[in-house]
């Protein structure tokens, strides 16, 4: 039987975010690979709405479109907001994850920040939108847009109730160096989040209707 | 923010693969210089919706489908750490993803969306 290497397993222990590697029989976390299952799932649900998106955004039973009322360039500055976040949300984790905590709570306060602005921004939109004649059942392209960019919506929301809960914990002391994986996990969550707005943004915004 | 690398890249434990929890990330710098590159990218992006300033003709849709495919291949990567994690995170994810592209491909084909 061989001697464990017990030394190199508690070095090991803060090198991986607190996730002891013999702890699972797979010596992976098993809650970030749960994070990663559910983030594949979740591209089949954006990829869903997306696919309705592009085969209702012409119908418009005589009315007006989505398409006829998006304001690109402000939605351009809400995208560079969340691709932004993502920056502060890897900082969040890197300081975190050195034992900063002070900075971990800055740059977690900061991600959620930018996520609210983007929501923010995605209200503002909405609404007006609708002022413009383009609401939720107007027409099923517009049903579409708002069933697609809503659900992305509620799940930045969900991000940052996440963020926040996170922030709350560090507050407390009970986010540290050690269980810096949540922040990991958490952190995925946010990056899947951003790169699902990287692919509406071209393809339904950008890329011309006809 | 630290400008020191906390570690570099480790190629993966040869004697299991799956062993390869031990994920060396790179420098807050690097973060912030992969930024910098996708808010370039971002700002090309949005430049092709003023047409009075440059006309891409053909070239529009597949220019922007590629600067769209290096931003999620970016953040994925590097911030989502698939570069430096387990193969295994990044199989699980690529298999939703596979999945999800090619189910809705066909569907959008059935529905004759590309007529």
């Amino acid at each position: 039987m061989s001697a464990e290497p017990l030394v190199a397993d508690h070095a090991h222990d803060v090198s991986d975010h607190g996730h002891d590697p013999h702890a699972t029989t797979t010596g992976l976390s098993h809650t970030k690979l749960a994070m990663w299952v559910f983030l594949g799932s979740e591209c089949l649900l954006f990829g869903g709405l997306i696919s309705t998106y592009l085969l209702y955004k012409t119908r418009g039973n005589g009315r007006t479109l989505p398409t006829d009322v998006f304001d690109i360039p402000f939605t351009s500055v809400s995208s560079f907001v969340l691709l932004m976040s993502s920056l502060t949300m890897v900082l969040a984790l890197s300081a975190v994850s050195r034992g900063e905590d002070e900075a971990g709570r800055t740059w977690l306060l900061a991600t959620a920040l930018l996520g609210g602005i983007f929501v923010g921004g995605q209200v503002y939109e909405f609404t007006s939108f609708v002022r413009e004649g383009v609401a939720f059942t107007t027409n099923p392209a517009s049903s579409a847009f708002f069933t697609l960019t809503g659900f992305h919506g509620v799940h930045v929301s969900l991000g940052i109730v996440m963020l926040m809960s996170l922030f709350v914990a560090s507050v407390k002391g009970k986010l540290t160096q050690r269980n810096a994986e949540t922040v990991e996990i958490v952190g995925l969550y946010w990056h899947f989040v951003d790169i699902v707005w990287i692919f509406i943004f071209t393809v339904i915004y950008l890329i011309p209707a006809d | 923010m630290s400008d020191t690398a906390t570690s570099e890249h480790s190629e993966p434990d040869t004697a299991a693969e799956h062993h390869d929890t031990e994920h060396a990330h790179p420098s807050d710098w690097a973060y912030v210089k992969i930024a910098v590159v996708l808010a370039v990218i971002t700002a090309l992006e949005v430049f092709t919706y003023f047409e009075s300033v440059v006309d891409w003709g053909v070239a529009l849709v597949p220019s922007l489908i590629f600067m769209m495919i290096v931003k999620f291949y970016l953040v994925a990567t590097w911030f989502m750490h698939l570069r430096f994690d387990s193969k295994l995170f990044g199989r699980m994810f690529t298999a939703g993803l596979t999945l999800a592209v090619g189910v809705y491909l066909v569907t959008l084909t059935v529905f004759e969306f590309w007529v």
